[in-house]
């Protein structure tokens, strides 16, 4: 992957809009709702054992749950009938246990209808809403729209409301592997895992996925989103799914799976957030969450047993990283993160994209003022890890090409195994990571606070994390010249690690040192009301918010570096 | 899952007919026929003509080959029995053959050292955990084979040959393989335990080799019985703290392949590790003993690296240091046994 960013017009990989698997979907919407309820309830059966005692279990828990979620933590978003329809499970579920006139098979039966009766609801719900008309206006606001705000700034005089001088391209570079992205959307289906640290990135990537030609992605979005209007406008169109974190019950969750799955499977290209919502401490994502990512190797197997065995039913997955100066939730995701980690007190998600008078503000202060973003598309690898060539081939570490359908083999025969897939996706999810660390690319921003960070930290030794954070912000000066040397030290080592292909760096690190950090200061989280780093009237390096420090500092979290301060 | 009699006509594949392989492929052939990898062209003849391994017979089930690819063709389930210091070089002369239906379950008690290119151990300034590698991990990062599995247990090849009664733990972290490991090889004889913590039970079956050289060189000072307890309950707990110290849980230390082992083989003459702390007592030298054994002790290796590993990561390990000494310094035994019984260890059990 070269460093360099290079402004290029993709051509649409697939013109006609019925080509796309995600219109195709649309299309039979229905059915394939039915298919998703359908393949749920077998899953979950097949999960307990096919137990009715267990099964009246699950769903009386549901139902438990469902009603104290109605009842503690209701949302704009949910259906009028939510309560009515709980309230038939409950008279239903009561009814059957009473019954004594039923033998043991016919109650196994009503157990079950009631189980298809909520997998059919929750199937219904999370299915996507995918309109293509909606699609192409959405499409329009954002690139016309950000582009005449852009232009507006950037271009002088009274043209400028006019001139196309600067494209949304110019301010997101994307770089990476779009080419070999492009080629295996057309041959295989896609899974995109981005790292995840600002509600905009799902937007960003949409816009992303269309620049490059790409027929629009499937991903699953917090249910949450979908209470803010423009949100859910842009969701719906973008062809999001929903994902409702408050359902933490069985059936829900199998529900979900088995909907990303049978998407896979019908070939859509599907876009998973890895880290399962924004990183709240600011680091790349190390821990993942499995459970999307599981459809995905089971998806592949699925696509095996039907004698897929060809690149068309090939699942590639693709890893990309998004590059911000500026994230503009980072004050509350890091108070978030050291609640929890803190343990102080019990958190709730809060939500500051609260009002779309905020987030067009902030879309205008975004589109006006600097602060780059780049977005970094890695190499492709099937599902277990393994790099892919142009042809969409699994390949060894030697060039050798491998058939990813051998891992799924036991005795010369695919079979099913899930254990053995838990283990394939742990594999994934690790590899994803080291590929994050990998496709990451430094910017000037995220030198500075991670050296200045470190500074603070070394100067304070014996002080615990939280100890540390707890400081005056005002006692903390960083002499210019020590602050300078540090940052070279930091850099140079970057570089080593660039060399060994081990991260990418922004063009802009290649200047002299003086610049950079110039840069990086202006641009550290630019937008916030108190900046993590600025200069006071001497030149030295003081902070306004350590925790603020801390989150943008954490992006370079993961490389050793931290031994060289 | 894996049914009962799945591997019934396919032929099981054994790497490296050293003791420990060659009692691996006898109990293995008693249900599967084996192909036996030898690099030795007249061991090969003489399994193929005598059904004998340097004069002790073997199994009629065991064909012996040179060429890895024909033994990667014909089996499934292949079980890598060589010494460590061999085992990357073999990892890599299979490696082009190997594919990723293919499950690899090998026998090896040693570790390897993960140096960058061109780097020797003294050019480090410390070792971390990404410079060692345990076996299944060389496994994974040679070839493209994922389902890897251990076998370790109190095992002395001398005992499983002769036909006494043992157990061992097939170790993977996939079902499929510790199924598939209990299948070939449980018998009446041999019974079949199973543990998903791979590398606590490659660690168990590597770092109790440390604390037998220790109790080979007790024995051979004439120090008597308590001593022996007292070594192997603070060996112990040695090897706890360095097995944790490189990931392994400690349920799998307490287990067959770590505390079972660890008694078997502080008692056994039979023990090459064990043999080694025994001549060290008697006199001889490293160089010596080393001359004259037939096969490899890996516990000469184990100390070596981890000696410099326990010191990189600040972390003490008293046994491990003094034997280090007395192995390639000139410290006697007797002085480490008074520098051992001078040390401060205060607390009997901390780890739990």
């Amino acid at each position: 992957m070269t460093d360099d960013y290079i402004k290029h017009k993709y051509d649409p990989i697939l013109p006609q809009k019925d080509e796309w698997p995600v219109v195709k979907l649309s299309k039979s919407r229905k059915e394939f709702v039915k298919k998703v309820a359908e393949a749920a309830k077998k899953r979950i059966l097949e999960q307990i054992g096919g137990k009715m005692e267990v099964l009246k279990e699950e769903l009386e828990t549901t139902h438990y749950r469902e009603k104290l979620r109605i009842k503690q933590n209701p949302w704009a978003v949910d259906p009028d009938d939510d309560y009515e329809f709980w309230n038939k499970v409950k008279s239903a579920l009561v009814h059957l246990s009473a019954d004594s006139t039923l033998n043991k098979t016919e109650k196994k039966k009503k157990y079950t209808e009631i189980l298809d009766d909520i997998t059919m609801r929750y199937a219904e719900e999370i299915a996507s809403n995918f309109q293509h008309t909606h699609y192409k206006v959405t499409r329009s606001i954002v690139t016309t729209g950000f582009a005449r705000l852009l232009n507006a700034a950037r271009v002088k005089g009274f043209k400028r409301l006019f001139s196309n001088q600067y494209t949304l391209q110019d301010k997101i570079q994307i770089i990476g592997e779009t080419e070999q992205l492009r080629d295996l959307a057309s041959k295989g289906t896609i899974i995109m895992v981005p790292t995840h640290f600002s509600n905009l990135d799902s937007i960003l990537i949409g816009w992303i996925i269309s620049v490059l030609g790409l027929p629009p992605f499937i991903y699953g979005a917090g249910l949450n989103l979908f209470n803010i209007e423009i949100f859910a406008y842009f969701m719906n169109s973008l062809g999001a799914y929903k994902v409702d974190r408050r359902k933490k019950n069985l059936v829900y969750i199998e529900t979900l799976k088995t909907y990303s799955s049978e998407a896979i499977q019908f070939g859509v290209h599907s876009l998973f957030f890895p880290g399962g919502t924004r990183s709240r401490s600011g680091k790349i994502e190390s821990k993942l969450k499995l459970g999307l990512l599981s459809t995905a190797v089971e998806a592949q197997r699925a696509n095996y047993q039907k004698g897929m065995n060809d690149i068309s039913g090939k699942v590639f997955i693709v890893p990309v990283t998004i590059n911000y100066h500026f994230v503009l939730e980072a004050p509350s995701l890091i108070k978030e993160h050291l609640s929890i980690t803190g343990q102080e007190r019990y958190y709730q998600e809060a939500d500051e994209f609260s009002t779309s008078l905020k987030i067009s503000k902030f879309l205008v202060k975004f589109f006006t003022k600097g602060s780059d973003i780049s977005v970094s598309v890695g190499k492709a690898m099937d599902v277990l890890g393994h790099y892919v060539d142009q042809d969409g081939n699994s390949m060894d570490k030697n060039g050798r090409v491998i058939d990813t359908r051998d891992y799924f083999m036991s005795n010369g025969k695919i079979n099913v195994d899930t254990q053995r897939e838990e283990e394939y996706t742990n594999r994934l999810g690790e590899r994803i990571v080291q590929e994050f660390h990998i496709i990451n690319r430094v910017f000037s921003s995220h030198l500075v606070a991670f050296t200045a960070f470190q500074l603070i930290k070394g100067e304070n030794k014996k002080m615990d994390l939280f100890n540390l954070l707890r400081l005056p912000e005002e006692d903390i000066i960083i002499p210019y010249e020590t602050f300078k040397s540090a940052c070279q030290r930091v850099l140079d080592k970057i570089f080593e690690l660039k060399e060994k292909g081990k991260v990418h760096v922004a063009p802009h690190l290649r200047q002299d040192m003086d610049r950079i950090i110039a840069h990086g200061l202006d641009n550290v989280g630019m937008y916030h009301a108190k900046r993590p780093l600025v200069q006071d009237k001497d030149g030295n390096i003081i902070t306004e918010d350590l925790n603020l420090l801390y989150f943008y500092h954490n992006r370079l979290d993961g490389y050793d570096l931290e031994k060289l301060i | 899952m894996t049914s009962k009699n799945s591997s019934k006509n396919k032929s099981i594949g054994v790497v490296g007919m050293g003791s420990f392989g060659t009692a691996i492929a006898n109990i293995l052939a008693s249900k599967n026929p084996v192909i036996a990898y030898a690099r030795r062209a007249e061991l090969v003849t003489e399994i193929n003509d005598k059904h004998s391994v340097d004069g002790n017979p073997i199994h009629e089930n065991i064909l012996a080959t040179q060429d890895p690819e024909l033994l990667c063709q014909s089996c499934d389930v292949i079980f890598f029995m060589v010494p460590s210091s061999a085992f990357m070089d073999v990892t890599r002369l299979f490696s082009p053959f190997l594919y990723p239906y293919h499950m690899i379950i090998h026998g090896t008690k040693g570790l390897c050292l993960n140096l960058p290119k061109g780097k020797k151990l003294e050019d480090l300034p410390d070792i971390r955990r990404e410079n060692i590698l345990t076996m299944s991990e060389v496994i994974l990062k040679e070839t493209v084979v994922v389902r890897v599995g251990c076998l370790a247990g109190p095992n002395l090849a001398k005992e499983l040959s002769a036909g006494l009664p043992a157990a061992t733990v097939v170790a993977s972290k996939f079902n499929e393989v510790i199924l598939q490991g209990q299948n070939l090889l449980r018998s009446d004889k041999f019974q079949v335990y199973g543990n998903s913590d791979i590398i606590g039970v490659e660690l168990s079956g590597v770092l109790k080799n440390i604390i037998a050289i220790a109790a080979g060189a007790l024995a051979g000072l004439g120090l008597g019985e308590n001593a022996k307890g007292l070594l192997i309950s603070r060996g112990m707990v040695e090897l706890i703290y360095m097995g944790n110290a490189l990931g392994g849980s400690l349920k799998s230390f307490i287990g067959l392949a770590g505390i079972g082992d660890l008694v078997t083989t502080c008692n056994s003459t039979l023990s090459r590790n064990y043999t080694v702390g025994y001549r060290l007592a008697k006199g001889e030298t490293l160089e010596q003993i080393q001359a004259t054994m037939e096969e490899v002790a890996e516990g000469i290796n184990t100390v070596k690296l981890m000696k410099n590993f326990m010191e990189s990561t600040k972390n003490r390990a008293p046994i491990t240091e003094n034997l280090y000494k007395v192995l390639f310094e000139d410290l006697t035994i007797e002085e480490a046994v008074q520098y051992l019984m001078k040390y401060p260890f205060n607390v009997d059990v901390d780890f739990l």
